[in-house]
């Protein structure tokens, strides 16, 4: 703890420029909510985010950027305009990357960033998690090769950066997001092949009447980007998958597969198409390290992914520490909003600046269970399901970073007796690069799983999400922190 | 506001010319000037550009000005970067 009487000078006052009320991790659609709420009950917010502007990965834009591609621009519009009228209560924080969140007595949350070339620090009585998620990846051949994206990047190239990924472009993985990607894609000039849905047709979650008529307009959202597709006379297949990539410096073309209820290629089904671009994922990954560093429990959702367990107030298993938005579970940009609102108006009463309107509470809540439940109807209509192990040969690469193969995990389970994420992780280094398994975390864990004849449990996915430095630091910037916690 | 031409940036990639649009990543930058790839991996070799686009993977790592391991993804180019092709860690100056 401080000693010296300045740095002792803490929570008196509102108006240390580095002690504040909330501090929210993250600038997408539940932390804009979450800082926007929080300060209008009066607290004083810090709003931390990586990026340059806010929206996070689903706003994000453009500077001048009028909106016309995205969806729900009029929600980010206001959600800014309601930070802005509290501009006096909230610092944005925009540049800087979160890599630790202390918990000191109190509790207390020191918050440690960099920005690149600089450090900051900030102290905070309630922290909210709002960290959102990235494309969930499967490895397959030739996943590798440059050419090949996440569907996310060929999405941030075009919307944040005005590129397009390439020129003759296919769409693959399963979830509505590749209709938005595609759409995105060929409104935006690129010639695509086809979009290929490894799960069933997107109206399967019509087993879920009551869920659907409680959410028309996402429907209708579900509805605009079809007709795109139609448009631009884009083929949407699905039951079916890109097994394979090819080409060797760049891509130059994939192979497709019909695939079984499982996923498993059907024989004979293989088709080649020429192709400079592939656009790729399998849903999404909530980004949980945060939370994890907090102590937070966390609990499998129905897509498989870790996510971190809340109360109706979004407060997680630690005290002064709320999760809003993906790193609950996946479930869209609306529910991201209702989520953030419900956490900052909750973190705002928890120090000491109760809204006053309680009837919005009751709406509030009621908003955020009917956005749940399509949510949920989603996740269940476009499951992983195991078959893809059978895609990737014994050569192909599951870690990026240290480039382990599926043959090397393999080996690490059966002859060196490894059963579970973390033993293969130690033995052969699937994760320990540098993006710590973020990418590779998922797939590791269902081949391990699977060889000892289960599916990942929460111990499994737990032990690939740990990641005690959330961003790489210089070591200076390391003993810097570690000198102000022994202060 | 959008629609209107920003202004561009001169650059190099590998020695090459290049321009940006202001704000732009040098990913973005590389991959509109037809790029795919500006780094080779440590233990195979292998070409690697962008994958996830957003700073999450670390494929697309480069040498900016010197400094290797840049996620071209997240940095915007400056005028006058001297973007190169990053082999391996790119330390390789370090050795012997």
């Amino acid at each position: 703890m401080p000693t010296s009487p300045a740095e002792n000078a803490l929570p008196d006052s509102g108006f240390d420029q580095d002690f504040f009320d909330v501090a929210v991790l993250g600038a997408g659609p539940a932390g804009l909510a979450a800082a926007g709420s929080a300060a209008a009950a009066g607290a004083r917010v810090a709003l931390v985010d990586a990026g340059k502007r806010t929206g996070g990965q689903y706003w994000r834009h453009r500077h001048g950027d009028d909106g016309k591609h995205h969806t729900g621009w009029s929600t980010y519009q206001s959600l800014e305009q309601a930070i802005e009228r509290r501009a006096e209560r909230i610092e944005h924080l925009a540049g800087h990357s979160v890599w630790q969140v202390e918990t000191l007595p109190g509790p207390m949350f020191r918050v440690n960033m960099t920005t690149g070339d600089g450090e900051r620090v900030i102290l905070a009585r309630t922290v909210i998690v709002a960290t959102g998620a990235y494309d969930r990846q499967l490895p397959f051949p030739g996943w590798t090769v440059p050419g090949v994206f996440t569907a996310g990047a060929a999405q941030a190239l075009l919307k944040g950066q005005g590129v397009l990924a390439g020129s003759r472009i296919v769409v693959a993985g399963t979830g509505v997001f590749l209709l938005a990607v595609a759409a995105g894609l060929a409104e935006g000039g690129a010639e695509v092949v086809g979009v290929f849905e490894a799960g069933g047709a997107p109206t399967s979650f019509a087993r879920h009447p009551v869920a659907l008529a409680r959410n028309l307009t996402k429907l209708g959202e579900g509805a605009h980007y079809t007709r795109i597709l139609a448009r631009h006379r884009i083929p949407y297949r699905t039951h079916t998958a890109v097994v394979r990539a090819r080409g060797a410096e760049s891509l130059t073309g994939v192979v497709t597969a019909k695939l079984d209820r499982d996923w498993r290629v059907i024989d004979g089904s293989e088709q080649e198409i020429d192709c400079d671009t592939l656009a790729v994922g399998y849903g999404f990954t909530p980004q949980l390290e945060l939370a994890v560093q907090l102590g937070c429990s966390t609990r499998l959702d129905f897509d498989g992914s870790l996510v971190a367990v809340v109360d109706a107030d979004q407060l997680s298993s630690s005290p002064g520490v709320y999760v809003a938005g993906e790193a609950t579970g996946v479930g869209g940009a609306a529910l991201c909003v209702v989520e953030g609102e419900i956490a900052g108006r909750s973190a705002a009463a928890a120090t000491g600046h109760a809204p006053t309107d309680g009837r919005t509470a009751g709406r509030l809540r009621r908003t955020r269970t009917a956005r749940h439940q399509f949510a949920t109807a989603l996740l269940e209509a476009f499951p992983v399901r195991p078959g893809w192990m059978d895609w990737p040969d014994e050569d192909t690469i599951v870690c990026r970073c240290e480039e382990v193969t599926v043959g090397e995990i393999t080996e690490a389970i059966t002859e060196l007796g490894a059963g579970d994420p973390r033993a293969v992780k130690l033995y052969s280094r699937p994760g320990m690069g540098l993006c710590q398994g973020r990418v590779c975390g998922y797939a590791i864990s269902c081949l391990v799983a699977d060889r000892a004849g289960h599916t990942p449990t929460v111990a499994d996915l737990q032990g690939v999400a740990g990641r005690p430095i959330a961003q790489p630091i210089t070591l200076g910037q390391l003993a810097r922190a570690h000198h102000r916690s022994i202060e | 506001m959008s629609g209107t031409s920003k202004a561009t940036i001169q650059f190099s990639f590998d020695g090459v010319a290049l321009t940006a649009v202001e704000g732009q990543s040098i990913g973005a930058a590389l991959i509109a000037a037809g790029h795919r790839s500006w780094r080779t991996t440590r233990i195979n070799g292998a070409p690697r550009g962008i994958f996830c686009g957003i700073g999450i993977c670390f494929d697309c790592l480069v040498t900016v000005n010197g400094r290797p391991s840049r996620r071209a993804c997240l940095i915007d180019v400056q005028p006058g970067d001297v973007v190169v092709t990053q082999e391996g860690a790119g330390h390789a100056d370090l050795a012997g």
